[in-house]
This record gives structure tokens, C-alpha cells and sequence, in this order.
């Protein structure tokens, strides 16, 4: 059985690599091994999977947002956004490979369970070839876990966990977001410039994997430039009331607060920290500095004013001055009336990555979309220059340091870049995180 | 307590429910429930449901931990996948076994106490389990990304037998049948049927009956000197073995197992289940679960899209209209038509969804003037007496 | 010692919150025998009467700006609200002061959202079993929540604290300590302070007036109330209300320290009946009592030197007390007796 699947891959790829010129061999394989859902009509199903109720559902909803735009642009209604900007040409907006793109939705509920639930009803009942979206990095890993049993491609949504490309990394499943590695990488020089080399850090973090992971890279970083980790606390996820956790910050004689904390759990431990007079104390002779390594900006309206000054990572921010941000930003601009987030972004990412892939490789057999994904090397979608890496379907671009601005002018204008980390700052050697791909699962 | 049934009717029930489980792929298919994973979860959380009615239905206490037993069976089967053989009976065992050891402990401890104080006791040991599961045991549990298996996985059994997987993930399988899609759902249902086959005879027997005399009044029970402890115990256990069956089988169909199936939100969907159904009928719990999984799954999927074409007859001004009325309640709005269901049905039906369809019956055959045999539609059962005020 | 100081701050707040809400769940479990799983929608729709007010205060004018536009190419709105344009400064105090004045709007709100709940449906299931009460009571925190959520968005809304409240209060030198070691956010003492005073007028109210008095009378026996001619419904319909307005104060107070969002009543609704359950069905003094009870322990479980002996016990030790208590003592810490133990 395994020695089949072998000579099928070898097959596949060599069919793969000899491209859409060659259509005869394309044909006959693809007759006489299908893939899961392969598409036969004139119509190919994406599937976005986004949280819908529950604690990210006002992200979930961008998510959709873009999705949207990106059906829309890819199929050549509207004004193109970031097709326009983006480097590979090979999308014409007549849909991919000659097929008009059409999407099915669902509510992740950002539960693992709810999420593959949904997911599998998009692969079963309305065969989609494609699943992207979600919020959180147990439902990306959890889904990609799936659609690698089901032989279907995931285009991960925001999920900065380390192990959706290291430890449980699976090779029909790609992530354009950054993760807490790059966070840590991208602000251990801004903190050093900011903030010095003689600081010591107090870290709250949330209890689960994420948590711990964003602390881990934050810790080997800034220990890296000097600083000592006084203590690490962890806090239960939604402890609402995190004055327990704060007060013992206040005489600790630290003099920053890490705050590995995300969504509502760092909207109120940030606006509490604060509360607890903690932004403007003075430490060891030192203004005490408060980090976020991971900002939302949806997320950052939510702790209000509260932000300003606060430092932090993310992926893409709507003020961004390069050709393809300004044309992503006026295009869902105009459509919603609001500027997008950076999940909205990355997700509009993925599936326009994914279309072009498909174009590319002439099918949407996984371990062909695949194959064209790898070692993909693109530019013109709001990051500078990116490459999908091959080595564990991670890309790898610029990452933004941010910071609460000081004087918003208006409710979408609450963070301000403060620097953009090159690439090459950020770059890790694939093996630092573990985890295998395996092969490509095409299904049946 | 309803009418005594003959073993013929209850023979006539059974045969009617295995016929209708095992035709559900082409039943459930035109209102677009006819694929393998919800089937899957109906007949999965079907078992979890009758289980739990057990306990409820019959005796009246008002568990709210019982997820617990659910979670605890899938880390189980998930481990027995891990540690020995991906065959699923062998998962299925050790997942019952695990869940009715646990809950053991549980209702030893809980059943000490009656009324609400009882459920604070097993919602409070069963969150306590979540929180655990969720962050300190993470070395076991695998934390909030859940529990999966890996290539690198010892698989005991299988290497002594000889099974290689090769280079892929393995997946559960029946003696070469692989537990996903419709076998898995076939698999299932088997054991579903099996399970509401049981609960039957429970609800028939002289047990059964002990356990409803229970319900009716404890007090009395106890001055005939009977000790009803055991007997409560006993129902408790039962129904953590069926949830720890239910979560075997979710981790055979999925081999996953994420700490958010032991959350209290979860103990309370099951609790919603059963009386939404009607608690204390054999078929309501079974019923309950299908409604809300067929929300969660269906309901959410509507999206604008979708909309349109349901209202494509109309007019486009009419369309528009409609759409983003009915917007409201499917898609992200999918939580308030449950909630909005959940009122009415308690409002209009107090005895749940199984009341309505006795109610049905009856002016059915009334008007039709001759007794409908559908056995579809079970006798008109024991809607059990709630709790004493 | 500062810092344990400190955690029992931290734990009095904490208990302030907690108190409260399982004060209205209690007078509602004790008066008219209802398990009401709205309760925690009641705490978050209070919560979002601060959010309305805010919003209502802060209705924004909004003026075109041709000569700018926005990154879509839109003209930039200049945003100021009606009420800083036609007052000024005083305008600009008033949503300064936001927080405060929604607790004089959510009084009759509340009271209304209260008594509209108990004549339209929580009346009609005095008699039926709790598991329709917890049935109905759940779907209708699930459709509040749905209409909060499609008016205000999931997102959390912040909620600033006014100005003044804003700072720190150096509690440390307040009762001799050395200055500096014990200071705690203003807001924070006025929220415990808030919950006292709150306390005590449910209190006085069921302890003073004759209103009072025969619900304390119906708590105990409803059936002998009704039989002596008292119309004991009406007056359970004004319970409901000032349940409901308690709970919708706990609510709009706790804004600065927790900015809203539509899922919050959830998150306190397992944790308030465990508070009721731990102080005892139909005590309300239990109630009170196991609110700071269970507010300090988990503040004290929380230090980094009790994490360290034994971990994670901060996630589990409201759980883990309910559980000892209940073991040791049947009906909780002030239960009575054949209360809700059918």
C-alpha cells in the first residue's frame, strides 16, 4: 500500500514539474487517480471557516470581509485590489483555471471541536478543495490536522503559535501569518533601543501553548540583550480580573511587564495594568514599560486609550505606504466603509495565494497547489518581499513593531509603526522548531 | 407515569429506530443533514444524550458535569490509539472503562448531596477537570491544541502485529475499514442502537423503576429502609460509561481531543439536549441532540450567498428584504434562533419536542379516527413529573 | 506583608463583584424559587447601559472634510459629539463622568428590563420543574446577548473610568503604613465601597420596611403569605426588579475595571451560583459571605509563592473550596434547610 503511494507521488510530481504544456499525461492522471473534491463543473468551492460567535467573532466577520473581496477580485469584479500590485501575473480574474471561484462559510466558534465539525461539512457535503480562516492557533492546528486526513489544502488565517509550522506542522497546510518566534526576533532591537540594555522583565502569560510559546521567545530575546526575566506568572485564559496577577508586579522591582496575553484576556490585562498606575511608575530610576508582543488592532480599540505608548508586533497595519497595502486598503475601504485589520489581510493573503498557486500548478490537486506554493517567492501584498518557505510552509517577510499612538485621529487609528524588521532579521532555520510535513495527502 | 408498555410495542420501537438510523443518509439529505460528520455526531451525541437522560430522566438529579466523562473518554481512546492499536473497539473499551471509573469518583462524591447542591458538585469537579486539562496537565492532555496522534506514536499492538502505516498519519480502522465518512457512520450507528437498546431495557426493568421511586420521593424511599445510594450510583455510572463511549467514538471518527469538550458549556449542551427532547422519554434525548447539532452545523453555514438563492423567487426588492431579515437569525446569527427555540419550545411544549409529537398524535388520530402505528413516533410515554418544588 | 495586603484588596473588590451578583441570584432562588440562568445576561446588560449612555452622550456630528482624504479615498469625517459642540466644557465633563451618571439611568432601566421579564415569563414557571426554568432562562440570556452583540459588535467596548477616579490612592499611608507600599487604583476602592453600600441598602430595604418584611415572610412560607391576603405576586414582581437592578449595578460599575462585551454575563453566571451555592441556598447574608470568602482566597491562591507549591491551583480553587464546603457543610455556609435540594 505505502510502496503504491509512493510511485503515485513520484508520478504526481513529475506530472507537476512537467507543467501545463504537457496537458495528455495532466489528463490521464488526474483520470486515473482523482483528488478529494476535485472539482468537474465550471465552478471550484472555497471553503472560509471563520469564528462567527464567541470571543473573536468582530474578527471573524473581517475575515469574511476579505474574503469576499478576494472571490470578487479573483473572479474579476471589482477593482482588482491587491491582483493589481501582486507579482505573479499569472490570475487574469476569470476565476482559477478557468473556473469561477464561489465560497461556503461557517462558524469555527474558535473551538477545535465546532471548527473541524465545520470544516468537515465543507470538505463532505460541499466539496470544497480549499479551507482557510480562524483566530487561534488550537483551531489552525486542529483544522490542519484535518485537512490533511481529508487530502484538502489549508490556507491558515491569523494563528501565531510556533507549532502551526514547527512541531505540528502538516504538508497540505500553509500560513502567510507571522508567529511568536518573528515577534520576539522583530522586538528584541526595538526594546533595546527603546528601553536599554539593563531591564528587568515580569512576565503574565496566558496558561496554554500560545501563551507559553510567545513568553518563550520574548524571554530568549530580550535575555539575549542583558535583560533578567524576574518571574513568568501564568494566568488562566479569560480570567476576566487580573488584579491578582498585577499588584505583585507593583513592589517586585521589575521594571517591564510582558504581557503575553491576547484578544480579550490582553485587552483587560492591559487596561488593568494601567488602572494599577503601572504606565506611568517609576522603577530602579526608570520609566516602567509596558509590552504587548502580540497587538491586534480590532483588539487594541478595545482597550481604548489605554494602548498609547504600548509596544508590540504584528503582522500588517493599514497605514502602510507600499503599492499593495494602499490598494488593499482602498479597496475594501470603499466597499465597507473602515479600513481592514491585519486578519482580514492575511486571510485575503492566503486565498489569493492559494488561487494563484492553483493557476500556477494548472490543478488543484493539493500536492500540485503545493508544489507551486513551495519555495514561492512573491512581493506586492502590503509585506515587501515574501517567500513561502518549503522547508515548513511558512512565510517569511518583514515584520511591523508598533506602538499605541499618542494622538489617534480617528477610532481605527490607534497604532502607529514603528519600525519594520527585515526579513532577514526574523529568519530562523526551519529545523529550531521541529515537527515533520510528511507527504501530501491528495485523498481519494 | 403514563401507560405500561408491552414488550411488543418496545420491540416495534427499536425496530422502527434501527430502520430510521440506518436510512438516515437518504432521510436527512434533502434538509442537507445527509453527510457523514453530522451524521456521525448526531448518533455520537445521540449515545451521550440517552446516557445522561439515564441519570436525569429517570432519578432527576441534574448533573452539570458531565462533559467531563465525555473529555475523559476521548484522552482515553486517543491514548489506547496512541499507546496500542488503532482498532476501534479496543479504543471504544478502555473509553468506557476510563469514563465509568471516573465517574466513580464523581458521583461518589457528589451524590452525597441532593438538589441544586448536587449539580454545583459535579459542574465545580468537572470544571475543575477542564482547568487542569486545559493548562497544568498539559503533558497528557496536549493543552488547548488538543490531543492528536503522531507518526512516532509506539502503537504496541499493531508493531507486535506486524501493521506498518507507512509514512502517512494512521487512521482508526475496523479490520481494514477505515472509521471515516459513511463506515464510521455506519459504525456508529450500530453502536447507537445498541446503546437505545439498553436504555430501554433500563427504563423497563425493576432497576428502572427503583430509580424513578427516586425521582418521585427519596424521603419515602429511605424510611422503607432502603439505602438508595447504590442505586444512584449506579445510574451515575451507567450514564459516564455512555459518555465515555460518546467521547470514544468522537475520537474513532476524529481522532482528536481537545480539553474544550469537558468545558461546563459543554456539560450544559447535553443538559439542553435532553430537556429540549423531553426529558424522561426514551427517544426525546436522542431527538434534543439531533435539533441542536443540525443548528450548529446547518443553521451557522447560511450565508448571504445562500440566502439569496432560498429567496430567489421573490421580487428583488421582496429578496433583499427577506435576506436581510432572515440574516439575522442563520449564519453568525445561528446563536439567537437557538436561543429563541429554546423559549418557545419550553413556553409552548413543557414536556419538550416528545411532547409535541404525542400532541401531534393524538389530533392526528383523532382526526383520521384510527390509531397511527408509526413507530416512528413512540407511545405516548411517561412524561415524567418534574422535580418537587 | 504590603503585598498580602494588597491581595486582600484585591480579593475585597473581587468579592464586591461577585457578592453582588449572587445577592440578586439568591433573592431570586430564595423569594420565588426560580433558577434564573439570565441572571449573568442581567449583569452584562447592565454593563451595556453604561455602553448606551456612553454612546448617547458621545453622539457624534459629523462633518466632511473635501480637502483630506482617507487611505480608500473617502473624505475624512471630523468626528465631535453634539454635546461637547453645545456645552463645552461642561459637555466634555459629562461624558467625563459617563460611568456614573449611566448608574442613575440603569436604576429604572434595570428595574423596568426586571419587571418586563417577570410578568412576560419568568411568572408563568414558578410552578413548572427547574430544568424548564434553567431551559427557558438560558435561551433568553442567549437572545439578549444575540441583540447586544448585533447592536454593539463582540468586540470589547472600554469604559473609562472618570478622570479623577482614574489615579492611584496611596491605601498604605491612609492606615500608617510607610508610604508607597500599599497604593491601589481610586476606581477600584470606590467599586468595594460601591458593593457595600449596595449591600446595605438590599439589606435595610428587606429588613426595614413592611415591603420587606413580607417577602422575607413569602421566602419563608409563601403559601400561609398568600393565605392571610397579601398579594405576594405583585410584590415578587418588584423583587425580580430590584434583583435585576443589583445585578445591572454590579454591572455598569465594573466597566473601567473590565471593558463589555456581549459574553460576559456568561463568564460570571457559573461562577455567581457557585458563590450562592457555597453561602447557602436562600441565605442572603451566606451570599454576601461567600462572595469576599471566595474573592480573597482566589486573590491569596493567585501569589506567585503559593503557585509554586502547588501549580495552577489559582484555576481551580473556587471550584476546589465550593466542593470542601459543600462536603462538610450539606446546605453551604448559611443554607437553610429544604431549600432547592429536590
Amino acid at each position: 500500500m505505502s510502496k503504491f503511494t509512493i510511485s503515485r507521488r513520484g508520478l504526481l510530481k513529475s506530472t507537476a514539474i512537467a507543467g501545463v504544456g504537457i496537458a495528455a499525461p495532466t489528463i490521464l492522471t488526474s483520470r486515473a487517480w482523482g483528488y478529494t473534491n476535485e472539482p468537474t463543473g465550471g465552478t471550484v468551492t472555497f471553503g472560509f471557516n471563520v469564528p462567527q460567535t464567541g470571543a473573536y467573532a468582530d474578527e471573524g466577520a473581517d475575515e469574511l470581509r476579505a474574503y469576499q473581496l478576494a472571490v470578487e477580485h479573483i473572479n474579476g469584479e471589482g477593482d482588482g485590489g491587491m491582483l493589481n500590485t501582486f507579482s505573479s501575473k499569472a490570475l487574469r480574474g476569470n476565476g482559477v483555471n478557468g473556473k469561477k471561484v464561489v465560497f461556503v462559510t461557517g462558524d469555527t466558534q474558535t473551538k477545535s471541536d465546532a471548527a473541524r465539525a465545520s470544516a468537515k461539512r465543507m470538505i463532505e457535503k460541499d466539496g470544497a478543495v480549499m479551507i482557510t480562516g480562524g483566530s487561534s492557533s488550537g483551531v489552525a492546528i486542529a483544522v490542519q490536522g484535518l485537512c490533511q486526513d481529508a487530502g484538502v489544502i489549508f490556507m491558515a488565517g491569523l494563528t501565531h503559535s510556533n507549532d502551526t509550522t514547527g512541531k505540528d506542522k502538516r504538508a497540505n497546510g500553509f500560513r502567510h501569518f507571522f508567529n511568536t518566534e518573528m515577534s520576539g526576533a522583530a522586538l528584541g532591537p526595538v526594546l533595546e533601543k527603546e528601553f536599554g540594555k539593563d531591564r528587568v522583565a515580569y512576565h503574565l502569560t496566558a496558561d496554554y501553548t500560545w501563551g507559553w510559546s510567545q513568553e518563550g521567545s520574548i524571554k530568549k530575546y530580550s535575555e539575549d540583550l542583558g535583560w533578567q526575566t524576574q518571574a513568568a506568572v501564568r494566568t488562566p485564559l479569560g480570567a476576566g480580573d487580573f488584579s491578582q496577577y498585577i499588584t505583585p508586579v507593583l513592589n517586585s522591582g521589575a521594571d517591564v511587564l510582558v504581557l503575553n496575553h491576547y484578544g480579550r484576556d490582553m485587552v483587560n490585562s492591559l487596561t488593568q495594568a494601567v488602572q494599577f498606575g503601572l504606565r506611568d511608575k517609576v522603577v530602579n530610576g526608570k520609566d516602567f514599560a509596558i509590552v504587548v508582543p502580540l497587538y491586534s488592532r480590532l483588539m487594541a480599540q478595545g482597550a481604548g486609550e489605554n494602548v498609547k505608548g504600548i509596544y508590540g508586533s504584528t503582522n500588517w497595519h493599514w497605514s502602510l505606504q507600499d503599492e499593495g497595502s494602499k490598494a488593499f486598503v482602498s479597496s475594501f475601504g470603499k466597499k465597507y466603509g473602515f479600513p481592514p485589520s491585519q486578519a482580514a489581510h492575511t486571510t485575503y493573503c492566503q486565498a489569493l495565494l492559494y488561487a494563484d498557486a492553483a493557476q500556477r500548478a494548472g490543478t488543484f490537486r493539493p500536492s500540485g497547489v503545493g508544489a507551486a506554493m513551495e519555495g514561492f517567492k512573491f512581493d506586492g501584498l502590503g509585506n515587501g518581499p515574501t517567500e513561502y518557505r518549503a522547508e515548513d510552509h511558512q512565510c517569511f517577510k518583514d515584520v511591523l513593531v508598533v506602538k499605541g499612538k499618542e494622538n489617534p485621529t480617528s477610532k481605527f487609528d490607534v497604532l502607529e509603526v514603528v519600525e519594520i524588521t527585515p526579513r532577514a532579521q526574523v529568519e530562523y532555520p526551519a529545523s529550531l522548531l521541529g515537527g515533520e510535513l510528511g507527504p501530501y495527502n491528495d485523498g481519494a | 407515569m403514563g401507560r405500561n408498555t408491552t414488550p411488543k410495542q418496545d420491540y416495534l420501537l427499536l425496530i422502527g429506530f434501527s430502520a430510521a438510523v440506518f436510512a438516515a443518509p437518504f432521510i436527512l439529505t434533502p434538509v442537507g443533514a445527509g453527510y457523514p460528520d453530522l451524521l456521525q455526531k448526531f448518533a455520537i451525541f445521540g449515545i451521550f444524550a440517552l446516557g445522561f437522560n439515564i441519570l436525569f430522566g429517570l432519578t432527576g438529579y441534574l448533573s452539570f458535569g458531565h462533559a467531563a466523562f465525555l473529555g475523559v473518554g476521548s484522552y482515553a481512546a486517543v491514548w489506547t490509539f496512541k499507546l496500542f492499536s488503532m482498532n476501534p473497539i479496543l479504543a471504544l473499551i478502555v473509553a468506557t472503562v476510563i469514563g465509568g471509573a471516573f465517574s466513580v469518583i464523581i458521583g461518589f462524591i457528589s451524590l452525597r448531596r441532593s438538589g441544586i447542591y448536587f449539580s454545583i458538585l459535579t459542574l465545580a469537579l468537572a470544571q475543575m477537570s477542564y482547568n487542569m486539562a486545559y493548562s497544568v496537565l498539559t503533558p497528557i492532555t496536549n493543552g488547548e491544541t488538543g490531543l492528536q496522534l503522531a507518526q512516532s506514536d509506539p502503537r504496541i499492538l499493531d508493531a507486535a502485529l506486524g501493521r506498518d502505516y507507512g509514512a502517512v498519519l494512521p487512521s482508526s480502522d475496523l479490520f481494514g475499514i477505515h472509521m471515516n465518512g459513511y463506515p464510521g457512520y455506519y459504525f456508529c450507528a450500530v453502536i447507537f442502537i445498541a446503546c437505545f437498546f439498553l436504555s430501554m431495557r433500563i427504563f423497563r426493568s425493576p432497576f428502572g423503576m427503583m430509580l424513578r421511586a427516586v425521582k418521585s420521593n427519596q424521603n419515602r424511599m429511605s424510611y422503607t429502609g432502603l439505602n438508595v445510594r447504590p442505586y444512584t450510583l449506579a445510574a451515575f455510572v451507567i450514564s459516564g460509561m455512555f459518555a465515555g463511549l460518546a467521547g470514544g467514538l468522537l475520537a474513532v471518527t476524529d481522532p482528536l481531543a481537545g480539553a474544550e469538550r469537558m468545558q461546563w458549556t459543554a456539560s450544559g449542551e447535553v443538559v439542553l439536549m435532553t430537556i429540549l427532547g423531553g426529558a424522561g422519554t426514551l427517544l426525546g434525548p436522542v431527538i434534543g441532540a439531533g435539533v441542536i447539532k443540525y443548528f450548529e452545523n446547518i443553521f451557522s453555514a447560511f450565508n448571504e450567498g445562500v440566502l439569496m438563492q432560498v429567496f430567489d423567487f421573490l421580487p428583488a426588492f421582496l429578496q433583499h428584504a427577506m435576506v436581510s431579515v432572515s440574516s439575522l437569525f442563520v449564519g453568525e446569527g445561528w446563536h439567537l434562533t437557538l436561543g429563541a427555540l429554546f423559549m418557545v419550545i419550553v413556553i409552548f411544549l413543557p414536556g419538550g419536542l416528545m411532547e409535541g409529537f404525542n400532541r401531534l398524535r393524538t389530533l392526528g388520530s383523532r382526526v383520521l379516527r384510527r390509531h397511527v402505528d408509526d413507530p416512528e413516533v413512540p407511545d405516548p410515554v411517561e412524561r415524567a413529573p418534574g422535580p418537587a418544588e | 506583608m504590603d503585598d498580602i495586603l494588597l491581595q486582600i484588596l484585591n480579593g475585597l473588590d473581587k468579592g464586591g463583584a461577585y457578592a453582588l451578583i449572587a445577592l440578586g441570584l439568591t433573592i431570586i432562588f430564595g423569594t420565588l424559587g426560580v433558577v434564573n440562568f439570565a441572571h449573568g445576561a442581567l449583569f452584562m446588560l447592565g454593563a451595556f447601559c453604561a455602553v448606551a449612555v456612553k454612546s448617547l452622550l458621545g453622539f457624534e456630528k459629523v462633518a466632511l472634510d473635501p480637502t483630506k482624504l482617507t487611505a480608500w479615498g473617502t473624505p475624512v469625517e471630523i468626528r465631535t459629539p453634539y454635546i461637547e459642540a453645545w456645552f463645552g466644557d461642561f459637555g466634555a465633563q459629562m461624558l467625563n463622568f459617563s460611568v456614573p451618571i449611566s448608574i442613575i439611568i440603569a436604576i429604572p432601566v434595570m428595574l423596568l428590563i426586571g419587571i418586563i421579564m417577570e410578568r412576560g415569563l419568568i411568572r408563568h414557571f414558578y410552578k413548572r420543574p427547574h430544568a424548564d426554568q434553567i431551559l427557558v432562562t438560558f435561551g433568553l440570556a442567549i437572545v439578549l446577548q444575540e441583540i447586544v452583540k448585533s447592536q454593539f459588535g463582540a468586540n470589547p467596548i472600554p469604559q473609562p473610568a472618570p478622570e479623577i477616579a482614574k489615579g492611584m490612592v496611596d491605601f498604605g499611608a491612609m492606615i500608617g503604613l510607610q508610604a508607597g507600599g500599599v497604593v491601589y487604583p481610586a476606581w477600584r476602592l470606590i467599586y468595594f465601597l460601591f458593593s457595600l453600600f449596595v449591600i446595605a441598602a438590599v439589606f435595610s430595604f428587606l429588613q426595614f420596611t413592611t415591603f420587606g418584611m413580607v417577602v422575607r415572610a413569602g421566602m419563608a412560607d409563601r403559601e400561609t403569605v398568600g393565605l392571610l391576603g397579601i398579594d405576594i405576586d405583585r410584590r415578587f414582581t418588584i423583587v425580580f426588579g430590584i434583583a435585576a437592578v443589583v445585578a445591572g449595578l454590579a454591572g455598569v460599575m465594573y466597566t473601567p475595571i473590565l471593558s463589555p462585551d456581549y459574553n460576559m454575563g456568561m463568564d460570571f453566571l457559573v461562577l455567581s451560583f457557585v458563590v450562592v451555592v457555597v453561602g447557602g441556598m436562600g441565605s442572603l447574608p451566606g451570599a454576601v459571605v461567600a462572595g469576599f470568602l471566595l474573592g480573597i482566597v482566589q486573590s491569596f491562591a493567585s501569589m506567585n509563592e503559593v503557585k509554586s507549591i502547588i501549580p495552577g491551583i489559582d484555576q481551580i480553587i473556587i471550584y476546589l473550596i465550593a466542593v470542601v464546603v459543600l462536603l462538610v457543610r450539606p446546605r453551604g455556609l448559611m443554607g437553610r434547610k429544604g431549600v432547592m435540594e429536590q
